[in-house]
């Protein structure tokens, strides 16, 4: 049984409305994704901004209201029992945030940005309170003595990490990442990297991680859905996608990726050419005509892809 | 050394904090060729846009210090009406976030063609108009005369950057500074705008400066690349010399946290500590000294310098010759 | 753009509806009504509740406020007991006089306040920015009713030169160069007195403006384009630092209200304000409730008129 399985998860946005306006087409941001994520394992949703990936992470947590479809965590129905289709909020699940800078409340001290959570679903005695928000920032390796410190004084990476202990303060099962490292330096990035592989190993935790990058991705993941205007166009293993990738739309982001060594940048180029213009040439076989991708269709145990009915 | 299109000398550039002055960027030389890009890499803090903003005299209330030429022509001492009539003629900027590096009060034609209305007074508003259009067309934007009314939130950040760069190369310029083009772009879009400021830059043969913190961007544009720390260069080599054959024990411990680097699932190499802030950082001895603790104080130089330890291959203090990363055994000696 | 200022203009229309509602309420919590004023305390009270019913005092709150509602679109806004006469011809008297008070003081302010700002924001931190800070600082903490009587003072008496109180000197014939003329010489002390106070709020807003735009990143890019410093704060910066100005237009008109009830009072010039503050102390409610309403309105109106504004000068909020 998968820790979490999203089926059919549609998010739609109302258009424009109100008075002397004429009412559009809804936005559908999402738009029938479906996905598993095994525990202990990282799933990462790939895609360009506009895809439909962040607001998929945060239909999941329930940020966003669902339009339709249904997630499922440890076989039981969070859709169930919904209010204006909202998931009911699980500790077990939590989130960590792109921008470590607007993500922690400037005013607050670390003590209460940490013990948030645990206010909302323990009931802890101040003392208590105060012990396990020092184990957490040292299990993210911050002075347990910075407790009555503001945001501000920490940097980049130390914020990240802040919000990550704010995150595994409840002990979860899943956290959502939402480009955790995006915001930060290439030497920060990598440590932020580092621990939330330690901790994944340390408590078993699985990981929904949303991200533009595909080196991250890649170094990260165990499997990857590739997405695009609100639809998958490829899912599969890392090695399924990088290794073998079949969309057209997956090969022009595989083939976007800068390559490290100068020695084979004629090759990159043609490769990239050859990629550019069998996009031209099969945009119409893998998009509908209104430009989205087709359903998904297994072609290996592992690896499905976006295809026509036909063919 | 008549190549040099652009030359840098003992370049600081300082500002007030309190009462005192602090260096952003300390004692950077360098040089840059007629169609040549060098990139400048660096992390938050390393001082590179405050190099690239020194170059094109864009600091209002910074102290700067040393000399910047443009083909022999001094700007730092330049009086403010000729280094107007340079900075958009000679050199033109690419900004990184083309929202707000545009007026949002102005249709976006009116501002490519206020670079024309400042440099050729000799046209016409007819000419200006068309030449605004031909520029549209040239930075690949399809519909130029539709594109031509907009306000910059009525275009999409790809376009945008366009329109940024029809702004910088509007006059032609002998020198173009990128300041990270496409940190705000997706990956597609940023591969179609560096194949524009490339094709760009052959057409017009210009030199180019680009800076970025992104190694990948580096790796497929530049032809040289100058390595930033705390305010100065700490490495310069060719690209391909900087990626096969890194020196300082910075730039080593770059290459080496970049995830594509290292095997997948692998452990990402992170370097100890943190870039000090401008106030704190170490202004004597080796700057990077502090975040490579286990190497034996005597590596380093006592006022690091620039070694040329191959033809075009600089490194700073002499820690190189003694830095191994934690846990690998032997002492590597020098370049090869 | 006309389909902005189209839904823009119905929303007001709740609004004033219920404003109205809101002042009728108030209105009629006042202790007695429009009888106990007006009547001999010796007459029959049979008689009084006969009257009452014959005037709808006894209907439902409703029903009165639609036949005060109805009867105040048609003009009719009551009796003021004060004067014996309708509030509306009472208040037609005044009401020019003070949109002449309210537009002279506004237009002082903003002649004041910009090249105030502009110096003050674009050469922030120098001697003259700090003077005109400090001036600021002054308009700020001095209450305008004292500033006001000091200018009074000064210029009305000590010096002369300016009249002490009045819109227009008597004998004038209305129309005349000369009336016209008077009236402006009337108006010029107390609408400068105000606007030397009141600007400083602008002036205020206006130098963070600029000096929060002239750090932006497009003026990094006109600067690098080879503009001129002067084209920079002529072409970028001052359309920037301008809208919000615009967008606070309509709360300086809600400023201005509560500044002429008290500059009118002082300079005993004879306007809504000064009618306002002179009915309150002999309570006359009729007079009071209808200014209320007006005042309501004017300040409804203003942030309608900013908002308007707002969207013609802003293309980001023009709705295609």
């Amino acid at each position: 049984m998968a820790l979490l399985e999203v089926r059919q998860l549609k998010v739609h946005f109302p258009g424009r409305g109100g008075w002397f306006e004429s009412r559009t087409q809804p936005v559908k941001a999402v738009d029938g994704v479906g996905f598993r994520i095994e525990e202990g394992q990282t799933y990462g949703l790939v895609g360009e901004s506009g895809s439909g990936k962040t607001t998929t992470g945060r239909a999941i947590i329930g940020l966003n209201a669902l339009t339709s479809g249904s997630v499922t965590f440890q076989g039981q129905e969070l859709t169930l029992g919904k209010r204006g289709g909202k998931l009911n909020f699980r500790r077990d699940i939590q989130m960590i945030f792109q921008d470590p800078y607007s993500s922690l409340n400037p005013k607050k001290r670390l003590l209460d940005i940490v013990a948030e959570p645990l206010r909302n679903f323990e009931r802890l005695s101040p003392l208590e309170e105060k012990q396990r928000v020092r184990e957490l920032l040292e299990r993210v390796g911050l002075s347990p003595d910075s407790i009555y410190k503001y945001p501000h004084e920490f940097s980049g990476g130390q914020r990240q990490r802040i919000g990550i202990a704010r995150a595994i303060a409840l002990k979860p099962k899943l956290i959502i990442a939402d480009e955790p490292v995006s915001a930060l330096d290439l030497s920060v990035q990598a440590q932020v990297l580092n621990f939330l592989r330690e901790i994944q190993e340390e408590m078993k935790l699985s990981f929904l991680l949303i991200s533009h990058d595909l080196g991250i991705i890649r170094h990260m993941c165990d499997r990857i859905g590739i997405m695009y205007k609100g639809r998958f166009v490829e899912q599969g293993t890392t090695e399924d996608l990088f290794e073998r990738p079949q969309h057209i739309y997956t090969k022009r982001l595989l083939s976007a990726i800068p390559v490290m060594d100068p020695a084979k940048r004629e090759e990159q180029l043609r490769f990239r050419e050859a990629v550019n213009s069998e996009y031209k040439e099969a945009y119409e076989r893998y998009f509908d005509h209104d430009g989205l991708a087709y359903p998904l269709k297994p072609i290996s145990a592992t690896h499905e892809v976006a295809a026509p009915e036909k063919g | 050394m008549h190549d040099d299109l652009l030359s840098i000398e003992h370049l600081t550039a300082s500002f007030r904090i309190g009462d005192r002055y602090y260096a952003a960027v300390d004692d950077v030389s360098l040089t840059v060729r007629k169609n040549e890009i060098l990139a400048i890499v660096g992390e938050s803090g390393s001082g590179k846009s405050a190099l690239a903003f020194s170059i094109m005299g864009l600091h209002t209330r910074a102290k700067i210090e040393g000399d910047v030429r443009l083909d022999g022509q001094s700007l730092t001492r330049l009086p403010p009406s000729k280094m107007n009539k340079l900075r958009g003629r000679d050199m033109g900027m690419i900004f990184q976030d083309s929202l707000s590096a545009l007026n949002p009060l102005m249709i976006v034609g009116s501002q490519i063609e206020e670079a024309l209305v400042l440099h050729r007074p000799g046209l016409s508003k007819k000419e200006r108009k068309e030449k605004t259009i031909e520029l549209l067309t040239q930075v690949g934007i399809a519909g130029p005369e539709l594109a031509y009314e907009k306000f910059p939130h009525e275009l999409s950040g790809g376009m945008r950057q366009r329109i940024v760069i029809a702004i910088a190369i509007a006059n032609e310029p002998r020198l173009l500074i990128a300041d990270e083009p496409t940190t705000a772009l997706d990956v597609t879009i940023q591969l179609q705008i560096l194949d524009l400021i490339r094709k760009l830059k052959s057409d017009i043969g210009a030199g180019v400066i680009l800076i970025t913190h992104d190694l990948g961007v580096v790796a497929e544009m530049a032809d040289r690349v100058a390595v930033m720390y705390a305010g100065q260069i700490v490495e310069i080599a060719s690209l391909s010399t900087l990626l096969s054959n890194p020196q300082h024990p910075y730039t080593r411990s770059l290459l080496r946290s970049i995830p594509a680097s290292r095997e997948p699932k692998s452990k990402l190499y992170v370097i100890q500590g943190i870039v000090p802030s401008l106030q704190h950082l170490p202004r004597q001895g080796c700057r990077f000294r502090s975040r490579i603790p286990w190497i034996d104080e005597s590596a380093h130089e006592e006022q690091p310098e620039m070694h040329e330890i191959a033809p075009g291959h600089f490194v700073r203090c002499t820690c190189y010759k003694h830095f191994r990363f934690p846990g690998e055994e032997e002492i590597r000696h020098g370049a090869s | 753009m006309w389909r902005t200022v189209a839904r823009r203009t119905t929303i007001m229309i709740p609004q004033i509806v219920l404003l109205s509602i809101l002042v009728f309420l108030l209105a009629r919590s006042m202790p007695g009504d429009a009888l106990t004023g007006l009547i001999d305390p010796s007459i029959d009270p049979a008689a009084i509740e006969e009257q009452r019913v014959k005037l709808g005092l006894n209907n439902p709150w409703y029903e009165q406020y639609w036949d005060w509602v109805t009867n105040a679109l048609q003009g009719d806004l009551g009796q003021s007991f004060r004067f014996k006469m309708p509030v509306t011809d009472l208040i037609g008297e005044r009401i020019a006089n003070t949109f002449w008070l309210s537009l002279a003081t506004l237009v002082i302010t903003y002649l004041i306040a910009i090249p105030l700002g502009i110096i003050s924001g674009r050469y922030n931190d120098t001697l003259a920015d700090r003077m005109i800070t400090g001036y600021t600082y002054i308009g700020f903490a001095a209450p305008l009713f004292i500033f006001a009587l000091l200018m009074l003072w000064a210029f009305g008496f000590h010096f002369g030169w300016f009249p002490t109180g009045g819109s227009v000197a008597p004998g004038m014939e209305p129309g005349s160069l000369s009336y016209i003329m008077s009236k402006l010489y009337h108006l010029l002390l107390p609408a400068t007195s105000m606007a030397l106070i009141t600007t400083v709020t602008t002036v205020q807003l206006l130098r963070s403006e600029i000096i929060d735009t002239k750090h932006k990143d497009f003026v990094h890019t006109a600067r690098a384009k080879g503009a001129s410093e002067s084209r920079i704060y002529n072409r970028h910066i001052l359309r920037n630092s301008l809208l919000p100005i615009a967008a606070f237009f309509g709360y300086e008109i809600t400023g201005l209200i509560g500044g002429t009830v008290f500059i009118e009072s002082i300079f005993s010039y004879p306007g809504m304000g000064e009618l306002f503050l002179s009915s309150i102390s002999v309570r006359d409610f009729t007079v009071v409730t209808s200014l209320v309403l007006l005042y309501g309105i004017a300040a409804i109106l203003g942030a309608l008129l900013s908002d308007l504004i707002l969207s013609m000068v802003d293309p980001r909020i023009r709705i295609k």
